[in-house]
């Protein structure tokens, strides 16, 4: 790992989970069909975290899956096939839901579009919505997250790690390195 | 489930060729792919202006269609040529008739052929990524991918599962391939038949010969039943196809030999009543159609992998 820029420890990591999952209790308090999604890999405990905190709010469960947004990715022969097959796994129905899309970091925006077309493959959700933990900058599409949690200015070849234990998050941290 | 995948061959030519991690590759692609078949939008774009070139020169309905359906899945466009509707019938070979193909600018080519060894031949003639389908008595890879990837679905890890391929083995691609495979996968086979169709030169691979067929079935986890591929032989290899049935064919009696809940596969097209009874194909036990479906996904995740590895990008060739 290159030089470290930044680090965010577990406490204030969390705080950022519980504004947002505050946002979007306050948006969607009466929403019927709502769920959290994470887009596999790095966005699944995210998510986790963001529904567990939701919970709370809400008081009742709400449906978490994870998507995986390999088959719809635009840079299919460009990149190494990707590393993981974690499947795509939305336990519900996604026709009329509202979908929280959770992503651990924001950066050029394709991930985001790729695993809006993944959910639409599913059905027509009433709505989606992005919330991501860290909004990194250097976009290269017109997608910008509806929740987020920190706005780092980095440049592309910095690279944002983000480690979240759902069962231990003691040493929960976002860092911010060189390469 | 985390899994590093690696793939890096442009043509899928023989199971005899992959390792282990290729083969896990491949299955666990065709699980994410086989989640796709049941959405209500099947198409994935990955593949997108991209020409698929189906080149049957043998008679095929499961195999063609599945890699028509698994190229259509992915967005591709598809065209099949078949041997009597194409130039070969007026005396063009199988190399032009491939540079032709790949001259009309299609990105992958599909073959099937009589002659073993033929797509490999190709492949080293085009650029373009080169998929058997089945070369003589060679190999039909994704027959044996799709028939492990439904064996594991079935009974989990292969190791140490016993499989007995039951029938033609000696003009058998299939039978060929899905001992590479399974051998990889650490399953413990038994090819069974009569000696003119099953000759113990086949223990070479590493598999046990029989011509009982109580003690080929007894305690197996699965048997693969073959086609006798009349086809094929150019000499008798057992007096008739009625005393083949008495002798080999798979009826409830013979059935009961195998573990209570051992399945059945059939790479089809099946003779009923001849290497299985009709009942005994349509029984729970019974895994053929499973094996088609599984075909679509098995052979996307081929199409997919390969066209990876040759660097299609979308919309460029």
């Amino acid at each position: 790992m290159g030089k470290e820029i930044k680090r965010i420890n577990s406490t204030e990591l969390h705080k950022a989970i519980d504004r947002i999952a505050e946002s979007i209790a306050d948006r969607h308090c009466d929403s019927s069909i709502l769920s959290v999604v994470g887009i596999a890999d790095g966005g699944i405990s995210f998510a986790q975290a963001l529904a567990r905190r939701l919970a709370d709010l809400i008081g009742k469960e709400l449906p978490c899956g994870a998507v995986n947004t390999a088959f719809h990715r635009d840079d299919f022969g460009h990149n190494p096939i990707p590393k993981s097959f974690q499947r795509t796994d939305i336990p519900l129905n996604v026709e009329g839901a509202t979908v929280i899309l959770a992503d651990d970091v924001l950066f050029t925006g394709r991930t985001a579009r790729a695993a809006i077309n993944e959910i639409f493959d599913m059905g027509r959700p009433e709505r989606v919505e992005l919330a991501v933990l860290c909004d990194r900058g250097n976009r290269c599409l017109p997608i910008q997250a509806d929740y987020t949690g920190f706005v780092e200015d980095t440049t592309p070849e910095q690279q944002v790690e983000v480690v979240i234990n759902i069962e231990d998050p003691a040493g929960d941290s976002l860092i911010i390195h060189e390469k | 489930m985390t899994k590093n995948l690696n793939w890096t061959r442009k043509d899928l030519i023989a199971i005899e060729d992959l390792k282990i991690e290729e083969l896990e590759t491949i299955f666990s692609l065709t699980a994410s792919f086989k989640q796709t078949l049941s959405r209500s939008q099947k198409k994935l774009p990955s593949l997108r202006g991209k020409t698929i070139v189906n080149l049957f020169l043998e008679p095929s309905t499961r195999t063609r269609v599945a890699f028509e359906i698994a190229a259509k899945r992915l967005s591709a466009d598809v065209i099949t040529v078949t041997g009597n509707a194409s130039s070969l019938v007026k005396g063009e070979t199988l190399r032009d008739t491939a540079q032709t193909i790949q001259a009309l600018n299609a990105d992958m080519i599909i073959v099937r052929h009589k002659a073993a060894g033929s797509p490999y031949f190709l492949s080293r003639l085009l650029e373009m990524p080169v998929i058997n389908a089945g070369d003589g008595a060679h190999e039909h890879p994704t027959q044996a991918l799709l028939d492990c990837f439904t064996l594991r679905e079935k009974l989990g890890d292969l190791v140490g599962k016993k499989v007995t391929i039951l029938g033609d083995i000696l003009f058998s691609r299939v039978a060929r391939s899905n001992i590479w495979a399974l051998k990889k996968l650490g399953a413990e086979v038994t090819l069974a038949g009569p000696s003119t169709l099953v000759p113990e030169l086949f223990r070479e691979f590493g598999v046990q010969v029989r011509h009982d067929l109580k003690s080929a079935l007894d305690d197996a986890d699965a048997v693969i039943l073959l086609r006798i591929q009349h086809e094929r032989q150019t000499a008798t290899h057992f007096p008739s196809i009625g005393e083949y049935t008495s002798m080999f064919g798979l009826n409830r009696m013979r059935a009961s030999w195998l573990k209570p809940d051992a399945i059945i596969m059939h790479p089809g097209p099946i003779n009923r009543g001849v290497e299985i009874d009709s009942d005994l194909a349509d029984s729970d036990r019974s895994l053929i159609l499973e094996q088609v479906t599984n075909g679509i996904a098995t052979r996307m995740a081929v199409l997919y992998l390969c066209a990876h590895a040759a660097g299609m990008k979308p919309g460029n060739p």
